[in-house]
């Protein structure tokens, strides 16, 4: 369906559940729960690698107001994964709800059940828990072949060959490569070699994780969870306590923010377990430390690049060694592994030969997981950094290496199985982009006086829309008694305004106003199955099945008019919430319909349900140029503007898009210039509250300028890809591109402090 | 203790912990619009007003409300809403859980600036954290509702 003339799809029309949410109604887990509900808090272990000799909770069980304490012995034996993936999922089944062992310092050791917060806390203190320590596996680059092995069960399985060695500390292997990558180097005029470290990064969504459960008038677990994948962990939760999954339902509320942190389960499984010992509601809140240092963050890495050109400045070969730290379980270990290839190398197409290969290894600390641009987030930053050294080695301005050797539209990439390219503005991103920020005047530098020197800097990236094959969405519309329309979607809106969305395409194709629509959505016993709001896929794919489900149900609607109006389907029209002839010799109003076909006699609800899944995932795409002023007095470094030009398709909300760039962005200058997850010597995270991880405030992002480039993605919903996650990427190569243009100083272990640049202008000196 | 206070004009009387915050004591008593995220007085999202002024209410302990007139956004909620509406015709609301903190520093920055900058705006906001949307469309929201856009 081609973008023209639409009423809803093109429209800035703010979030159905905006005025709402933001005027403080009750709509969040936590307003939901029950008053009485039983307090959760875990006892967590104060050691990087521990053996539990045993526990004692007596003490602490005969403290009045505490309904029960639970520890290793009283979980089921079986192993399972948090990662919220469709099933069979590729992360390994490493983790039990509570285990004998205990593999980094906030691993869980007991779950302490009482009726209001001071008694969980007094209770736990008076557990006695007896360690035997083990030498932790703290240094991910030496994890490999380390004596101290973080999985040496033997009971731990993974659904594919991930190419896991646990006794080596591998939770996963890959490799893809295409062509001969050394021979093609060789043959390249111009080699590029770096190595590059994206670090750990946390989530800090405002509303911590939590989970709300209780047992409904049938005994069937509910579970009222901050999530993105309420399908997910419905299954997770049958899997982990041996309970059918038709006992479960899993509800999404409205969320606090998600940023993938939600996509793998936090405290769901502990709050169930508690419901089905006790009968009882439990309620467990994340506090800002556990958030912090007890649920996921992003996978630190070191990627190694080498990059090679000819003579013209084309791309020939790239070639990416990776290894990754997925900490103490191996949540999204695998992918987000196989994403750091997956979403760069199809970016660069004059290449012969590219390689991606590498190695995920368990570390004995917080698990890493999902989080906005999984992966393709540290891959970006290490080519597109390496392809900035490369431009300089070329004497070729960046953006001119970038639009020499960009894929184009109907291109096969190399690792893309004969793929074409559906659409990209890319072309058109850079040069708005570059035309913004001013680069032709203020490449590479202006000296502003003695001490302040301004650089520009800049980088590319895509991500996926979706996961090919993989992910599907289903979407069920009905028209209701009343002449109005339930639209049913299992896709989470976590705020990036997708329940809205989707309201908004289904009201499109069924040409009725927004008003008309209701929507019910992420409530695994009503919703159609969607595995939740992850890998940029709910506008592209959730998007798709509603607009399938709304065109069946237009036709069902226009089949039905015509019985009515007593003439073929050919010789009706819907207009103005009417099916008329075109004769103009009758018309029946939808309400009408309804209440013929509902009520009474007519025995035929009209509805419809589609699903709908892609075989490709076609890549949205970012230019980003930052410029900074460096204090070369201090190595300060203030980030002046950032332009980022987006091409997600067609943009079904405009406004919605906008925000959802802006604030990734500030995402990406957070990584790029504040945030970082440090863990001491004795593998403790350091970094466990706001005071000590800084994410960006109001006076640290400078300007944040986005622009769009609209391409039409022809199997896209309206013609619209992905936005979710693309808009983190470029931040962190621009900013340290922009520093190293700025000042010389080019920083590979992120994130870019004062520190580094100014130690390193000394070193220059 | 017993506390005597007034919520959004009403006149209570409360009973509370000798080591109760306020944040609690409110959300305890159905005030559902405040939100706590941070444990360290970092974030702004429990902002409430306290004889008209800004406040942390998760800092301060219910105690201290004594005798005192606490906001909270369900008590000036045509302010709120008329601010809401510019807000989420940005889009810059988001997952929201940020907004009522946020929506009562700007009304109380409303009541205290005249013709702000947009300087003396951020400056204003800056303990208000926001993790959803880069601060640009709360901005642009600010400043059309203060009409100094």
């Amino acid at each position: 369906m081609e973008a023209v003339n639409l009423r809803n799809v093109g429209h800035s029309i703010p979030k159905i559940d905006g005025l709402s949410i933001a005027t403080g109604k009750p709509a969040y887990t936590e307003d939901l729960a029950m008053p009485h509900a039983l307090v959760l808090k875990i006892l967590r272990s104060p050691h990087a690698f521990a053996k539990i000799i045993s526990i004692d909770t007596s003490k602490a069980e005969r403290v009045e107001g505490v309904e029960c304490i639970l520890t290793y012995k009283d979980v089921p034996k079986v192993r399972f994964t948090l990662a919220g993936q469709s099933y069979p999922e590729p992360s390994p089944y490493d983790r039990m709800i509570l285990e004998g062992v205990v593999r980094y310092v906030g691993d869980e050791v007991a779950i302490i059940a009482a009726v209001d917060e001071k008694t969980a806390l007094k209770a736990m203190k008076l557990i006695n828990v007896e360690y035997e320590v083990l030498e932790p596996v703290l240094d991910f680059e030496k994890a490999i072949g380390h004596p101290s092995v973080v999985h040496f069960e033997e009971d731990l399985t993974c659904n594919f060959d991930i190419g896991l060695h646990k006794e080596q500390n591998i939770v996963s292997s890959h490799e893809q490569a295409v062509g001969d990558v050394e021979k093609v180097l060789k043959d390249c005029e111009f080699v590029v070699e770096d190595v590059y470290y994206p670090q750990a990064q946390a989530h800090a969504m405002m509303e911590t994780y939590r989970s709300f459960t209780y047992q409904d008038y049938m005994g069937r677990l509910v579970v009222v969870s901050s999530t993105q994948v309420p399908f997910h962990i419905k299954r997770q939760l049958a899997r982990a306590l041996q309970i059918p999954a038709t006992k479960i339902r899993v509800i999404k509320p409205r969320i606090g923010g998600g940023f993938g942190g939600k996509q793998t389960g936090a405290g769901d499984v502990f709050a169930a377990l508690v419901t089905l010992r006790t009968g009882k509601p439990a309620m467990i809140i994340y506090d800002r430390q556990e958030t912090f240092s007890c649920t996921t963050s992003r996978h630190a890495m070191r990627i190694k690049v080498r990059l090679g050109a000819d003579a013209d400045g084309f791309i020939r070969a790239i070639d990416l060694e990776v290894l990754s730290d997925t900490g103490a379980y191996g949540e999204h270990a695998s992918t987000v592994l196989s994403c750091v290839g997956e979403y760069t190398l199809p970016l660069y197409n004059k290449t012969k030969a590219v390689r991606i290969r590498g190695n995920a290894v368990y570390t004995n600390k917080m698990p890493a997981g999902a989080f906005r641009g999984y992966g393709a987030t540290q891959g970006t930053f290490a080519l597109e950094s390496a392809v900035n050294k490369l431009a300089e080695r070329l004497a070729i301005d960046p953006t001119e290496v970038r639009l020499k050797n960009i894929s184009q539209k109907g291109e096969t990439f190399l690792t893309g199985h004969g793929v074409q390219l559906g659409s990209t503005a890319l072309d058109r991103c850079i040069k708005k982009g570059r035309e913004m920020i001013g680069w032709k005047e203020k490449f590479p530098r202006q000296t502003l006086s003695g001490t302040k020197v301004r650089g520009v800097g800049m980088a590319i990236t895509m991500q996926g829309s979706g996961i090919a094959n993989i992910g599907t969405a289903s979407a069920e519309i009905r028209l209701t008694d009343d002449g109005n329309f339930a639209l049913l979607i299992g896709a989470t809106d976590m705020g990036t305004g997708c329940d809205t969305i989707l309201s908004q395409i289904a009201a499109e194709v069924l040409e009725v106003p927004l008003d008309k629509i209701y929507v019910s959505a992420g409530d695994t016993d009503t919703s159609p199955f969607d595995p939740g709001s992850y890998a940029s896929s709910t506008t592209y794919l959730a998007g798709t099945a509603v607009l399938k489900a709304a065109e069946e149900l237009k036709g069902k609607i226009l089949d039905q008019g015509a019985k009515f109006l007593g003439a073929s389907k050919e010789n009706v029209i819907f207009e103005e919430l009417s099916v008329r002839r075109i004769d103009g010799e009758g018309e029946i109003s939808l309400a009408k319909i309804a209440e013929q076909t509902i009520l009474g006699m007519g025995n035929l609800q009209l509805a419809a349900m589609a699903t709908h899944g892609s075989q490709i995932s076609p890549p949205p795409y970012v230019a980003g140029f930052a410029e900074v002023e460096v204090d070369v007095e201090t190595g300060k470094v203030d980030l002046i503007d950032y332009v980022a030009v987006v091409d997600c398709g067609t943009m079904i909300n405009p406004n919605l898009a906008r925000i959802q760039a802006e604030g990734g962005i500030v995402q990406g200058i957070g990584m790029a210039l504040f945030e970082e997850v440090r863990y001491s010597n004795l593998g403790k995270m350091e970094t466990n509250t706001f005071m000590q991880y800084k994410i960006p405030c109001r006076q640290d992002v400078g300007n944040v300028r986005i622009a769009f480039e609209e391409s039409y993605e022809p199997s896209g919903p309206f013609g619209a890809k992905s936005i979710g996650e693309v808009v983190a990427n470029t931040p962190p190569p621009a900013i340290v591109n922009a520093v190293y243009n700025a000042v010389g100083v080019q920083v590979h272990h992120l994130p870019v402090t004062a520190e580094k640049v100014f130690l390193e202008m000394l070193k220059q000196q | 203790m017993q506390i005597e206070l007034t919520v959004n004009d009403k006149l209570v009387t409360w009973d509370v912990e000798n080591d109760e915050f306020l944040a609690d004591t409110l959300r305890a008593h159905g005030f559902l619009s405040v939100k706590k995220a941070c444990d360290t007085s970092c974030c702004g999202l429990c902002t409430v007003w306290m004889d008209g002024k800004p406040i942390l209410s998760c800092s301060i302990l219910a105690m201290r409300a004594h005798g005192k007139k606490i906001t909270t956004i369900e008590g000036v909620s045509q302010a709120a809403e008329e601010f809401a509406r510019i807000l989420t015709a940005e889009g810059a609301e988001q997952c929201g859980f940020c907004s009522p903190g946020f929506i009562m520093n700007v009304l109380a920055m409303k009541n205290e600036l005249d013709n702000p900058t947009e300087d003396e705006i951020i400056h204003y906001l800056t303990g208000n954290l926001c993790r959803c949307t880069g601060y640009m469309g709360q901005l642009r929201a600010v400043k059309t509702y203060l009409g100094v856009a």
